[in-house]
């Protein structure tokens, strides 16, 4: 075997005993959880209710997101005008925003005292309610509709550039184009992005907390959340627990290969492609897909900056602690992160095993941070009082959450320089810490910046596992920016929206941009 | 008769800029390095680029605006002639109607073509499962399908071995021959252009430095100008 030749240094063997921690803290709540519930598992009409509406949003959630999203990544791949490259740079966004915020933004625009509540008023017609169903799914799509939009641009920027020479050079008319490249390629990559999106929005929490409720509108996650909060009834929040385990197993089966294949990193930007076959009833339907997706998504960020700005002045002393109390959070978890991703992917790349790390990934994802947290609850709770640690126990969750991303942006580029810088290294006879310093890690300080910022605004803008634990004055600034709005203190909360989306962006620009500036020197 | 008259591109800081006429008939080949404008100089003739100044004529008709598929050019290229997910007798017949909706007597003359270039009972096969000289030789039926006048090849056979490629010369110079094709073929080899072409362009830096009939060149000593292109 190679791998007898180049023998297992420290931080691989390190890298091991990581990956076997990371799945003992998956799987020991798990078993927690396993051993709490009510046996056998009964489930009440709320319980099927819930199951139901989990199912049924993500589902209408997936759908809408890429029905819309085709026509937006066709205008966006064919067309070039001003701002093309911002508006592709903004369909990142939307992903690290925090939910809270974006839901905030959403309401802002939508919601009762909302701009096109104001504008329907004006006109003379009903009211637009967001509150339920629909307003589940609305988030849902403004959340996701991006990251469909980003795949899809992606199927087609890989369609060969001679190919379409070709296809010019023989004259494929618009009904020609759509034959041979445009459904082929949309068959190839719908099913994955619906999938995806799907099994995204059945562990949806923070949107489903504020925008749903009630019996009619009620997912596992909240369930979980209200079962373990409201009536603190462990074994039926366990119960729970396993419904959405099995939920999610389900999902991430079915979805495993496009998460899989699922591109995270930037570089969309490139130019349009000339596509033949163009007509002036295109060119209308691109720009209108452009105007309304770019008006979609841009109005509820610009919401919260123009009706939270005027706040920030007066905004009560506990915001700013709750402020603070989330960047350290930020750091502390994305620190843990890291240190567990750099040993986990050196290891996956010196075995050339990229299986281990989607092993992890799959574990992550089939346990649901709610599920996690319900589970480190009920082991805690016979050494310590959880309540008291819920800060670490939330940063625990989140570095957990966030080390498949960061694995997924380290690994690739780990096993290149192993296969490149790491060959060389080894014909010259480096030692094993002068390779890891000069062969390897060099290497990796792009996607290890890029994935350190993925987890640092994931954590920042974190309302799922602190819910559970926090008790007042120990909040995170979405918990905090929850409770206010739940206070109806509208102003407060919207400044606090903006402070947790400038700080939440502004936490994965330094580090994206760190990486970057290294990585420039060498 | 194509017409060049004092066409100009500039692009990326390199400009072509050329006043030349080719009759009808006439196979040209266009030697010169990588850069010097040859991929350009078809590019424009076959309307993949607009040039910044001057005209192109076809028999004395101004074809300078037209789209692509409306000049009476076809076009080979290097490489990527193929669509993978069609089959060969598909990827021919696209030269006779892109949406593939074939009368019996299309299907007939897609047939017929593959038959030409001696790949009949191919027609079922994906291109992956093809030679690269097989493949080239798809390429070269859908070109003969199309039947326009001037066809234009970017180092057709440029990735065959040298005896593929002298039989696909042999074989596109019979049959261009017999149908009274125009032909411009870009190369790199003086030896290939022998093979096919009467006529010898040099492009240098984007400007034609020689042109001369073929004929001069046979049982002459090789111009000193010409000796890389051996």
């Amino acid at each position: 075997m190679a791998a007898r030749a180049r023998p297992l240094t420290g931080v691989h063997w390190a890298g091991a005993v990581l990956a076997a921690l990371v799945a003992l803290g998956v799987l020991a709540p798990l078993g927690a959880v396993l051993a709490r519930a009510d046996w056998p598992l009964a489930l009440g009409p709320a319980d099927l209710a819930a199951i139901r509406f989990t199912l049924l949003q993500a589902a209408l959630s997936a759908l809408v997101s890429v029905v819309l999203a085709v026509p937006v990544a066709r205008a966006l791949a064919r067309r070039s005008f001003r701002g093309r490259a911002a508006l592709v740079t903004l369909m990142g966004a939307p992903f690290l925003l925090p939910v809270i915020v974006a839901v905030l933004g959403l309401l802002a625009v939508f919601g009762r005292a909302g701009w096109l509540n104001a504008a329907v008023a004006a006109i003379g017609l009903g009211r637009i309610d967001i509150y339920g169903l629909h307003g589940v799914v609305l988030a849902h799509v403004f959340l996701n509709l991006p990251l469909v939009v980003r795949l899809i641009l992606q199927g087609w920027q890989a369609i060969p550039s001679e190919r379409v020479r070709l296809a010019t050079a023989l004259g494929f008319s618009a009904r020609d184009m759509l034959a041979h490249f445009e459904r082929p390629l949309l068959r190839a990559v719908l099913p994955g992005a619906f999938l995806l999106v799907f099994l995204i929005c059945t562990t949806s929490f923070a949107v489903a907390l504020i925008l749903g409720g009630g019996p009619r509108a009620t997912t596992v996650e909240l369930a979980i959340y209200q079962a373990f909060r409201f009536d603190f009834d462990l074994g039926r929040a366990a119960a729970l627990g396993l419904i959405q385990v099995a939920i999610c197993l389900l999902g991430g089966a079915l979805a495993f290969r496009a998460i899989r294949d699922q591109d995270l990193g930037p570089g969309l930007d490139r130019p349009a492609m000339v596509w033949p076959g163009d007509h002036a009833l295109a060119r209308f339907g691109d720009a209108l897909a452009i105007g309304v997706a770019g008006l979609f998504l841009v109005a509820p960020m610009l919401a919260v900056l123009l009706k939270g700005l005027p706040a920030l002045p007066d905004l009560p002393p506990q915001v700013w602690a709750a402020a603070l109390r989330s960047i350290i959070l930020a750091l502390a978890s994305t620190a843990l992160a890291v240190m567990m991703a750099l040993p986990i992917a050196l290891l996956a790349a010196r075995l050339a095993r990229p299986g281990l790390v989607e092993g992890l990934a799959f574990l992550t994802i089939a346990v649901s941070p709610l599920v996690l947290g319900t589970g480190l609850f009920i082991l805690i709770r016979k050494v310590a009082d959880p309540v008291a640690l819920a800060l670490p126990v939330t940063g625990l969750v989140n570095a957990l959450v966030a080390l498949p991303f960061i694995l997924r942006a380290l690994v690739p580029a780990a096993m290149a320089a192993e296969a490149t810088q790491g060959r060389l290294a080894d014909a010259l006879g480096l030692g094993p810490m002068a390779r890891l310093r000069h062969a390897i890690l060099p290497r990796l300080t792009r996607p290890l910046g890029f994935g350190a910022g993925l987890a640092a605004a994931f954590s920042m803008g974190d309302l799922g596992v602190i819910a559970l634990f926090s008790q007042p004055g120990q909040g995170t600034l979405p918990l905090e920016m929850y409770r206010l709005m739940g206070a109806y203190r509208t102003d407060d909360a919207q400044g606090a929206a903006v402070v947790l989306m400038v700080l939440t962006l502004a936490i994965f620009w330094l580090f994206d941009r760190g990486g970057r500036l290294d990585a420039a020197t060498r | 008769m194509l017409q060049l008259d004092d066409v100009a591109l500039t692009q990326d800081g390199f400009s072509l800029s050329l006043s030349a006429q080719v009759e009808t008939g006439a196979r040209v080949a266009v030697l010169g390095p990588s850069g010097s404008g040859k991929s350009t100089l078809l590019a424009l003739i076959a309307g993949f680029e607009r040039p910044d100044r001057g005209r192109i004529l076809w028999d004395g008709v101004d074809i300078t605006d037209d789209p692509v598929a409306r000049r009476p050019v076809s076009i080979l290229f290097q490489d990527g002639n193929l669509f993978p997910h069609l089959s060969v007798f598909e990827n021919v017949a696209l030269g006779l109607r892109p949406d593939l909706r074939l009368s019996e007597a299309d299907v007939a003359r897609v047939h017929d073509s593959l038959a030409q270039v001696g790949l009949a009972g191919f027609g079922d096969r994906r291109p992956a499962t093809l030679s690269g000289g097989q493949q080239a030789r798809v390429g070269l039926a859908r070109l003969l399908l199309r039947d326009r006048p001037l066809a234009l090849l970017d180092e057709p056979f440029a990735a065959l071995d040298p005896g593929l490629r002298a039989d696909m010369l042999a074989q596109l110079a019979a049959l261009s021959q017999a149908r009274g094709l125009t032909l411009i073929m870009a190369c790199h080899d003086l030896r290939d252009a022998e093979r096919l072409c009467d006529r010898l362009w040099l492009l240098e830096n984007g400007a034609r430095v020689l042109d001369l009939p073929m004929a001069a060149l046979r049982g002459a000593p090789v111009p000193p100008i010409l000796q890389p292109w051996l």
